[in-house]
C-alpha cells in the first residue's frame, strides 16, 4: 500500500495547500467543519485510531459514557433540543450492537443523528473476526441510510453525505461503518470537507404544490367544527411559530401529539391538549366529531387513531407532511400536502392573509361551545385529597416550580404519560421522549444530552424506578461532567404501565411487575457523588423541589414514593373510536 | 392484483440488500425480481412483481421511494408495457416423447438448446403466463428442472424509465 497520495491537479492550482491527514484524523476533522461540538461515544479497538485522532485536537469534546446506549440517547437528545444532529462513535461488534436500541429509538421519532461505528479490518470483514458484527446488515431496517468506508480519502464525503441525509428531507439516524483499515494513522489522504452535496437519488421536497395548498385553505375555510392536529413535525421543522399564528388567525382548536408537545402553548386557551390513547377527553372528542382535520407533521399513529375504521368519521382530512409514505398509510387524507411544514404553513398563511376570509363565526361559536363543555367532563381530574402523593401532583408542581420552560426529558411508563398530560409546555423542543419506539433507559441519557448542551437551562428527567435502573450507571457520566440534571424518580415499586394493563385486562395478575429489592437510590446517588432526597408525604414534597431547583449545578436524584394504586386516565378503549375512553376505574364514555 | 414495478438505482453494494429488505420487513409480497447494470454502468435495473391491493401497491411505491439509492420507480403494468420472462427447462426426452416435446416447444416458439439422447433443455421466452402455459402443455412430459428469470417489462412508446 502506498503511504500517501498526491495532491491532484485541482488541488494544487488553489491557493491553500492541501492538508494531508489520516483517515482518522479526517474523520475527526469532518466533524469539526461540519461544526459538531460534542461526540459521545466509547473507544474500542476498531476505533482506537480515531481516539487517537481526537485526543490530538480541541475542537470537538469527548463524553465518555458507561454504556453505548446512552452515547445514542444523548446525541439524539441533543438533536431533539437543537434540531441538529447529535453524534455518536462507537466501536465494532459488541460497541454497535449496544447502539441499536439508541439508533432504533432515533429512527422511529425522525431524530437526525450521525453514528460512527468501527469495524474490523477490511480483508477480515466476513471472517468471524473478534468483534465483527455486520452493522450494517443489523442496522438497515432502523436508520435513514447506512453506509462503509471503502477508502479512506473517501470520509469527508461521506460524513457529509451522513450529514446531509440525517438532517434533510424526514430526518433519521444515519449509521457509518469505518473498518479500521481506513484510519491508519500512518497513510494521509489529501482533505477536503465538501461545502454542500447534492445526490441524484435524493432530492427532497421542499415546497408544497401550490394548487393543494389552494384547495386545502378553501376546505378549512368551509370548516364548521374543525380541528388542528399538530405532531413532531413542527417540532424538528421549526414550525411552532407559523403553526400557532395559523391556529390564531382562524380561532381553530388545537391538539398536540406526544411527540409535539410544545409545538402549540399549552397554556393557550385554543389548546384541547394531547390526543390519543391517553389524550384528554376533550382533545379525543373534538376530533372524533371535526369535520376538518388539518393535520401538520404527524402520522396517524395507532396509539392516536384507535380503531382506524371508526376514526373520526365526518373529517376532510387535509395532511401536511414531508414524507410522502405518512400520507395515507393508515388513514385516507382527502388533501394531500408533500412538504416542508414551515414553508408549507407560512404559504397557507400568505394566502389566508390575501383572502381576507374568515370561517363561518357562528358555526365555529357552536364548536367552541360544545369544546368548552368537555372540557368540564374530565379536565385532568385526580384525587387532590389522598394522603399518598399522587404522580400527577407532583409533575404539576414540577411544571409549577419550573415555570413551564424547563427540558423535561423523560423515559417510558406512567410517569411518561403523566409528563405529558400535566407538564405545561409552552415552548416546542423541550419536551424529549421516546414516542414511537418506547424506549425504557432513555430519559437520564436524554436529559445528559440536553444538560451539556444547555447548562444553564433547568433539565428534568421524569422517570420511574424501573426505567432508570436500565442506564442508571450513568451517574458517573454525569458526575464525571458535572451535569446537574433534576431527576424526579415516579417510584412506586411497579412497573407501573404494566400493571395498568394487568389491572384492566388481566384480573391484576401482576406477572412479573412487581420491583422487589429495589436499591436505596438516595444512597445510590450519594454513592455516585452527587444528592439524594426522599420523599414519602406530599407535604414533604414542596420543599424538596425548591432544594433541587436551588441546587443548580448538582444532579439531584428525587426519589419520591408515590401511590401505587394509580392509573392513567383518560385511556381509549381497545378497539374503539377516537372518544371511546375509560374515564377512571370505573368511569367510560 | 399483480404489479410489475420497476426501479432504476444507484449501482452500489448494500442498494440490493436494503431494498428485499424492505418487503421483508413490511411484509411486502416479491413474486419474482431480477437486477442487472443498465447500459450507464453507474445505475442498476429491476423489476419485481408483486401483488397487492391499491394502497399496499401505493405504499410500496413511496417507501421505494423513500430509498436513498432508489432513483426512480414506475409501476409499468399501470399503462400499456411489455413483458418477458426467459426460461430454461430441462426435460426428459426419449422415443416417441422427442417428437412431442419438440412440437411442443414449436407452437410456444421454444428453442431446443441442449439435446442429449434423454434429454432436451428448451428455451422459452414470452409473459410469465405464457411460460406457465407451456409447463402445462408439457403434460406428462417428465420435468428435470426449470429455471425463470422472473419478468423483465419495458414501457410500450416513447416512455422511459431513465434519468
Amino acid at each position: 500500500m502506498t503511504s500517501q497520495t498526491q495532491p491532484d491537479d485541482k488541488s494544487a492550482d488553489s491557493t491553500r495547500a492541501t492538508e494531508m491527514l489520516s483517515g482518522a484524523a479526517m474523520v475527526i476533522r469532518a466533524l469539526a467543519d461540519e461544526g459538531v461540538e460534542y461526540l459521545y461515544g466509547y473507544p474500542g479497538g476498531a476505533v482506537l485510531h480515531i481516539y487517537d485522532a481526537l485526543f490530538q485536537q480541541n475542537k470537538v469534546k469527548h463524553v465518555l459514557v458507561r454504556h453505548e446506549q446512552a452515547a445514542t440517547h444523548m446525541a439524539d437528545a441533543y438533536a431533539r433540543a437543537s434540531g441538529k444532529a447529535g453524534v455518536v462513535l462507537v466501536t465494532s461488534g459488541p460497541g454497535a450492537t449496544n447502539a441499536v436500541t439508541g439508533i432504533a429509538t432515533a429512527y422511529m421519532d425522525s431524530i437526525p443523528m450521525v453514528v460512527l461505528t468501527g469495524q474490523v479490518m477490511s480483508h477480515l470483514i466476513g471472517g468471524d473476526a473478534f468483534q465483527e458484527t455486520d452493522m450494517l446488515g443489523i442496522s438497515r431496517p432502523i436508520c435513514k441510510h447506512n453506509m462503509s468506508v471503502r477508502r479512506p480519502e473517501d470520509i469527508p464525503y461521506l460524513i457529509k453525505k451522513a450529514f446531509h441525509i440525517a438532517q434533510t428531507g424526514r430526518p433519521g439516524p444515519v449509521v457509518l461503518d469505518i473498518p479500521k483499515d481506513m484510519t491508519m494513522p500512518n497513510q494521509t489522504f489529501a482533505y477536503h470537507y465538501p461545502a454542500e452535496i447534492s445526490l441524484r437519488s435524493y432530492q427532497p421536497k421542499q415546497q408544497g404544490h401550490s394548487g393543494q395548498i389552494k384547495k386545502a385553505v378553501t376546505a378549512l375555510l368551509a370548516a364548521k367544527k374543525p380541528i388542528l392536529y399538530a405532531g413532531g413535525g413542527v417540532i424538528m421543522g421549526g414550525a411552532s411559530n407559523e403553526l400557532t399564528e395559523l391556529a390564531k388567525l382562524l380561532n381553530l382548536p388545537v391538539t398536540n401529539t406526544l411527540m409535539g408537545l410544545g409545538a402549540y402553548p399549552a397554556d393557550d386557551k385554543q389548546f384541547v391538549g394531547m390526543l390519543g390513547m391517553h389524550g384528554s377527553y376533550e382533545a379525543n372528542q373534538t376530533m372524533h366529531h371535526a369535520d376538518v382535520i388539518l393535520a401538520v407533521g404527524a402520522r396517524f399513529d395507532d396509539r392516536v387513531t384507535n380503531n382506524t375504521k371508526k376514526f373520526c368519521p365526518d373529517a376532510t382530512i387535509i395532511h401536511i407532511d414531508i414524507d410522502p409514505a405518512s400520507i395515507s398509510k393508515t388513514i385516507n387524507t382527502h388533501i394531500p400536502i408533500v412538504g416542508l411544514v414551515q414553508p408549507v404553513l407560512t404559504d397557507m398563511l400568505a394566502l389566508l392573509k390575501q383572502k381576507k376570509k374568515k370561517l363561518d363565526s357562528a358555526a365555529l361559536e357552536l364548536w367552541w361551545q360544545q369544546i368548552e363543555q368537555w372540557r368540564t367532563v374530565h379536565g385532568g381530574r385526580y384525587d387532590t385529597t389522598a394522603a399518598l402523593l399522587k404522580p400527577q401532583y407532583v409533575i404539576e408542581q414540577v411544571s409549577k416550580i419550573t415555570k413551564g420552560e424547563a427540558y423535561v426529558c423523560s423515559d417510558v411508563g406512567q410517569h411518561q404519560m403523566f409528563a405529558a398530560q400535566y407538564y405545561k409546555f409552552n415552548k416546542p423542543n423541550r419536551w424529549i421522549n421516546s414516542g414511537g419506539l418506547g424506549t425504557m433507559g432513555f430519559g437520564l441519557p436524554a436529559a445528559m444530552g440536553v444538560k451539556l448542551n444547555y447548562p444553564d437551562a433547568d433539565v428534568v428527567c421524569v422517570t420511574g424506578e424501573g426505567s432508570i435502573q436500565m442506564n442508571i450507571q450513568e451517574l458517573s457520566t454525569c458526575k464525571q461532567y458535572g451535569l446537574g440534571v433534576k431527576i424526579i424518580n415516579l417510584n412506586n415499586g411497579y412497573l407501573g404501565m404494566v400493571k395498568q394493563w394487568q389491572d384492566m385486562n388481566y384480573e391484576s395478575r401482576y406477572a412479573s411487575s412487581y420491583m422487589d429489592s429495589l436499591p436505596d437510590f438516595v444512597k445510590l446517588a450519594e454513592a455516585y457523588g452527587h444528592v439524594g432526597i426522599r420523599v414519602t408525604t406530599p407535604e414533604e414534597l414542596q420543599p424538596a423541589l425548591e432544594r433541587a431547583f436551588a441546587l443548580k449545578d448538582r444532579l439531584v436524584f428525587l426519589d419520591i414514593h408515590i401511590d401505587p394504586k394509580e392509573h392513567v386516565y383518560p385511556m381509549q378503549v381497545p378497539g374503539g373510536a377516537m372518544n371511546d375512553m375509560f374515564l377512571s376505574k370505573t368511569e367510560r364514555t | 392484483m399483480r404489479h410489475i414495478i420497476s426501479v432504476l438505482l444507484e449501482n452500489e453494494s448494500g442498494a440490493l440488500a436494503r431494498l428485499v429488505g424492505l418487503f421483508a420487513q413490511r411484509g411486502y409480497n416479491i413474486d419474482s425480481l431480477n437486477v442487472a447494470a443498465t447500459e450507464d454502468p453507474t445505475l442498476s435495473r429491476l423489476t419485481l412483481v408483486t401483488h397487492g391491493n391499491d394502497q399496499v401497491i401505493e405504499q410500496i411505491s413511496k417507501q421505494l421511494h423513500k430509498l436513498i439509492e432508489v432513483v426512480k420507480v414506475s409501476d409499468i403494468s399501470e399503462a400499456a408495457h411489455i413483458e418477458r420472462e426467459l426460461m430454461l427447462v430441462k426435460v426428459k426426452a426419449s422415443g416417441n416423447q422427442r417428437e412431442e416435446v419438440k412440437r411442443c416447444a414449436d407452437i410456444f416458439r421454444g428453442q431446443i438448446i441442449d439435446v442429449t439422447p434423454a434429454t432436451y433443455t428448451i428455451q422459452l421466452v414470452g409473459t410469465s403466463d405464457k411460460l406457465d402455459a407451456f409447463i402445462q402443455a408439457l403434460g406428462t412430459t417428465p420435468i428435470m428442472e426449470v429455471v425463470r428469470s422472473g419478468a423483465s417489462g419495458i414501457a410500450r412508446g416513447e416512455k422511459t424509465l431513465a434519468l
